[in-house]
């Protein structure tokens, strides 16, 4: 199928502040190819595409595009080298018509009569019907997308890149998309499509490079593999065998009965949500982002309460407690989101060590905050979690990622809870603060507390947990123990290719 | 096109220097306009900035610095505790025109009792007034999600117009030979906010104003509750994580700079005042606001800034008097001030680029 190589880029690198995007990304599109980007989300595929359409500027590696060097300073330089991009979002003015917009968008706009002349050309040669004198806000999503597309092909793109084209369009509108697609690839251009909707890279694409944390996983043919295989590919979950030694499972610590949360911001809710997590027992927690990792923190933290009865700590009531009772009587977490949630940026390690710790490390007993205990509380967790950092009075922002992962997972360990749930534990934190963080969660255990882990880190999971249960929108599956799982099983939890689509046109 | 752009960090210094550098520009700025207008320069603002201190008549305007700067800290304490929350309290003007009211209401009831329970009494409704009109825009916000910003500011206009109705109804003084205004509680012994040492200007107001900066700087910088109020101004999901209750934090701030602004429309309408009049409010409540700012919501810079302030009123007035300046100048000055002030900060965080911005 592949017959000239188009496009190549060769061990491409970004790092942005704490997180590796895209490390040491290579792979090739030919003209005339449709060429899917498979992976989840956060696996790097926005950043590949940003650098070569030159939003985002690489620290490594190098791009030849058609025979010559392609390092675009910013998107002119990239349509002019002839890379054109159809982003998920439009920018459209709702106000102005098809041809004004397509001329905004152009960097030397022709006379408006000859360009509403091309625009007709372009939309009727490529099957894509469009009247350049209607105003955008009487269009349809589809259609919207097609003045991108007409915009995009006026300047005439060798490589057409489409970030994730369908999931705003009905299945007819999709049909359409792909047989503009297929002319358009006969015509020799090269097509980078980006998507997480396995069935139809199967059924459109020509090859499919799958990235998983920022790497290149593979280059495979899709046609061959099925669905599930792919999916396999792209969250990557490879047995390891890891010792489990000396932890004891005891009585049930904390209880989640018949949780129901209203929509959070993204929409998503929690219906039913339950589970019991045992004394020195790590409970995982699965699921692509979006399905309500975020809204079944909050209910644990406090931030958000419940029923009565949903949220039981040893025997006691904790549903209708905020976050300081729920402290108190043991029950910690660690969210996600490092800066401005699990931290204040601005602030320094030492007053972020008050943020959770006040309350059960006697910071401020009767209101007033005793620096000098919170200093040394502050150093205590840099000590023990080996935070590099040049000190406790240090802004929280100015801290790599993966130090304040560290310092953040750690205050709360080091305030010994009887019940502890994190969020992403060791997302954008490099491999050895994670191993780190992994080992401090598991001795937590070991020392008899209850342990949640949410993460969409399969690996992750399989390494720490006793038993694994998946969320998908909303619903947790039962929870099952992870010692001889297999990656089919776990497929199947989170609901497989199948699954994936669900979620995927929900969200 | 303009562009700005963050700079990478900002020296920690700038952060001090640059209300300095606001006031020297208001100077120069102010130098110039009135140089436009026909008047010289530089003893224009000599006079603005000088004379009130150390010209020729500073005896009688040195004491009226600590007039008007008393409730301008006392306000502005207030205010920069909700505003370090991010929780935006516009209107103690109208905190202090009722707190005032609800001051005066007391003395005007007990006249002409005599009694040493009096004055206190009047201290605490009048904050009990400027709480309860703050506690109008907090509940809003709460059970509504309405703008405390819009809320508060036009609670000022209902505030002035209630005022108004006081002076020319239910508190006209009965001995007044149907003048509108109410009693002049100075000339109620009971009653009175008197100047505690002669020929300092310093009433009890002044007394307050001092307890509200080291009671400030006691919150914000040793109490878990301060910590909180910054936490929430700086990241609020985190705060909340913490366990901060954004509605009680909307009340104690919304409630405490409105209690602290009423406390000052009393002092005001007991001392320096003397009456409930129409034009009760006078724009402390608002020229507070700049206090907060130009202080960085610091007490100890809002202590010089509240100085700052207070000299221009006396100043533009001082030069009104011997200059025939318009009575506009205390405005432009102050405006110019807090306009200096946004744009050098904006200029420290950013910088600005010329060029096109992103695609």
């Amino acid at each position: 199928m592949t017959t000239t190589e188009l496009f190549r880029a060769e061990g491409l690198g970004k790092t942005y502040p704490g997180v590796r995007a895209n490390d040491d990304v290579s792979f090739s599109v030919g003209a005339g190819e449709i060429h899917a980007l498979l992976g989840e989300n956060g696996a790097g595929k926005s950043t590949l595409v940003k650098m070569i359409y030159g939003l985002v500027r690489p620290d490594a590696g190098h791009m030849r595009l058609g025979g010559a060097a392609h390092a675009p300073a910013d998107p002119h330089a990239a349509r002019a080298a002839g890379v054109g991009m159809v982003f998920q979002h439009f920018s459209l003015f709702d106000a102005l018509t098809v041809a004004e917009n397509i001329a905004l968008g152009m960097d030397a706009p022709p006379p408006r009569r000859e360009l509403s002349q091309r625009i007709a050309e372009v939309s009727a040669a490529y099957g894509l019907p469009l009247n350049p004198a209607r105003r955008i806000a009487s269009l349809s999503a589809g259609e919207r997308q097609r003045v991108e597309i007409v915009r995009c092909l006026l300047g005439g793109p060798r490589l057409l890149i489409m970030d994730e084209p369908t999931s705003v369009l009905t299945p007819q509108e999709a049909e359409i998309l792909f047989a503009t697609l297929r002319k358009l690839a006969a015509q020799g251009t090269a097509i980078l499509y980006i998507s997480h909707k396995l069935d139809e890279i199967r059924a459109h694409c020509d090859r499919a490079t799958i990235l998983r944390q920022g790497r290149v996983v593979g280059t495979v043919s899709p046609r061959d593999h099925s669905a599930r295989e792919l999916a396999a590919m792209m969250v990557g979950a490879e047995m390891r065998l890891v010792d489990r030694s000396g932890r004891q499972t005891g009585e049930a610590v904390l209880t989640v009965a018949g949780l129901t949360s209203a929509a959070g911001h993204d929409g998503t809710l929690l219906r039913d949500v339950g589970f019991a997590v045992h004394a020195g027992e790590i409970l995982g927690i699965g699921g692509v982002a979006g399905n309500g990792q975020e809204e079944l923190i909050a209910a644990l933290s406090g931030e958000t309460v419940g029923r009565p009865g949903t949220v039981t700590l040893t025997g006691t009531d904790l549903s209708g407690l905020g976050p300081e009772p729920r402290r108190r009587a043991g029950l910690l977490a660690a969210p996600e989101d490092r800066l401005g949630h699990a931290a204040v940026p601005e602030m320094s390690l030492t007053e972020n060590a008050l943020l959770t710790g006040a309350t059960r490390q006697g910071l401020a007993r009767g209101g007033l905050i005793d620096h000098g205990a919170t200093r040394a509380f502050a150093e205590r967790i840099i000590a023990a979690f080996d935070v590099r950092t040049p000190g406790p009075g240090t802004p929280a922002a100015s801290l790599s990622g993966g130090n304040l992962q560290k310092f953040v997972i750690g205050r709360e360990i080091m305030q010994q809870p009887r019940a502890l749930v994190v969020n992403q534990p060791t997302w954008g934190v490099d491999a050895g603060a994670a191993a780190a963080i992994r080992q401090a969660l598991l001795d937590l255990a070991r020392g008899g507390a209850a342990v949640v882990v949410i993460s969409q880190d399969l690996d992750e999971l399989l390494e720490l947990s006793d038993r694994f249960a998946a969320l998908n929108n909303g619903r947790l599956s039962a929870p099952v123990p992870t010692e001889g799982l297999t990656i089919e099983q776990i497929g199947l939890m989170l609901g497989g290719a199948h699954g994936m689509e669900v979620a995927h046109v929900a969200a | 096109m303009l562009r700005l752009e963050p700079r990478p960090a900002a020296p920690r210094w700038l952060e001090f220097a640059t209300p300095l550098m606001a006031v020297a520009a208001t100077m120069i700025a102010g130098g110039i306009l009135f140089a436009l207008m026909g008047f010289d320069p530089v003893a224009a603002v000599r006079t603005i900035f000088w004379d009130p201190l150390f010209g020729t008549a500073a005896g009688y305007s040195r004491p009226q610095l600590l007039v008007k700067a008393g409730p301008l800290i006392l306000i502005a304490c207030g205010l920069a505790v909700g505003f370090r929350a991010g929780i935006w309290n516009i209107g103690a003007e109208g905190q202090y025109i009722v707190g005032g009211i609800t001051g005066a209401a007391v003395a005007l009831a007990a006249y002409p009792a005599e009694g040493a329970w009096i004055f206190p009494a009047m201290v605490v409704a009048g904050a009990a007034g400027g709480w309860a009109w703050g506690m109008i825009p907090a509940m809003l916000r709460n059970w509504f999600g309405a703008s405390e910003i819009l809320v508060s500011l036009m609670l000022v206009y209902v505030a002035q117009k209630l005022a108004a109705w006081m002076a020319f109804g239910p508190m006209r003084n009965p001995e007044g030979f149907g003048m509108p205004g109410s009693r002049n509680l100075q000339q109620y012994p009971a009653a009175a906010n008197p100047e505690l040492v002669a020929g300092t200007g310093a009433h009890w107001g002044v007394v307050a104003a001092a307890l509200a900066v080291v009671a400030t700087w006691f919150l914000m910088s040793r109490h878990i509750r301060g910590f909180h109020i910054r936490a929430a101004g700086l990241a609020p999901r985190a705060a909340r994580f913490a366990g901060v209750r954004p509605a009680v934090l909307v009340a104690f701030c919304l409630g405490l700079s409105g209690a602290l602004a009423g406390m000052a429309g009393l002092f005001e309408a007991s001392g320096p005042g003397g009456q409930i009049i129409d034009s009760f409010g006078s724009g402390y409540g608002f020229t507070a606001i700049i206090v907060a700012f130009l202080g960085r919501l610091h007490p100890l810079g809002i202590l010089l800034a509240g100085l700052l302030l207070a000299l221009t009123y006396i100043g533009g007035e001082l030069a009104q008097l011997t200059m025939q300046l318009p009575a506009a100048t205390v405005q432009v000055f102050q405006g110019m001030l807090l306009f200096f002030l946004l744009g050098f900060d904006t200029l420290t965080r950013f910088r600005i680029r010329l060029g096109k911005g992103g695609a």
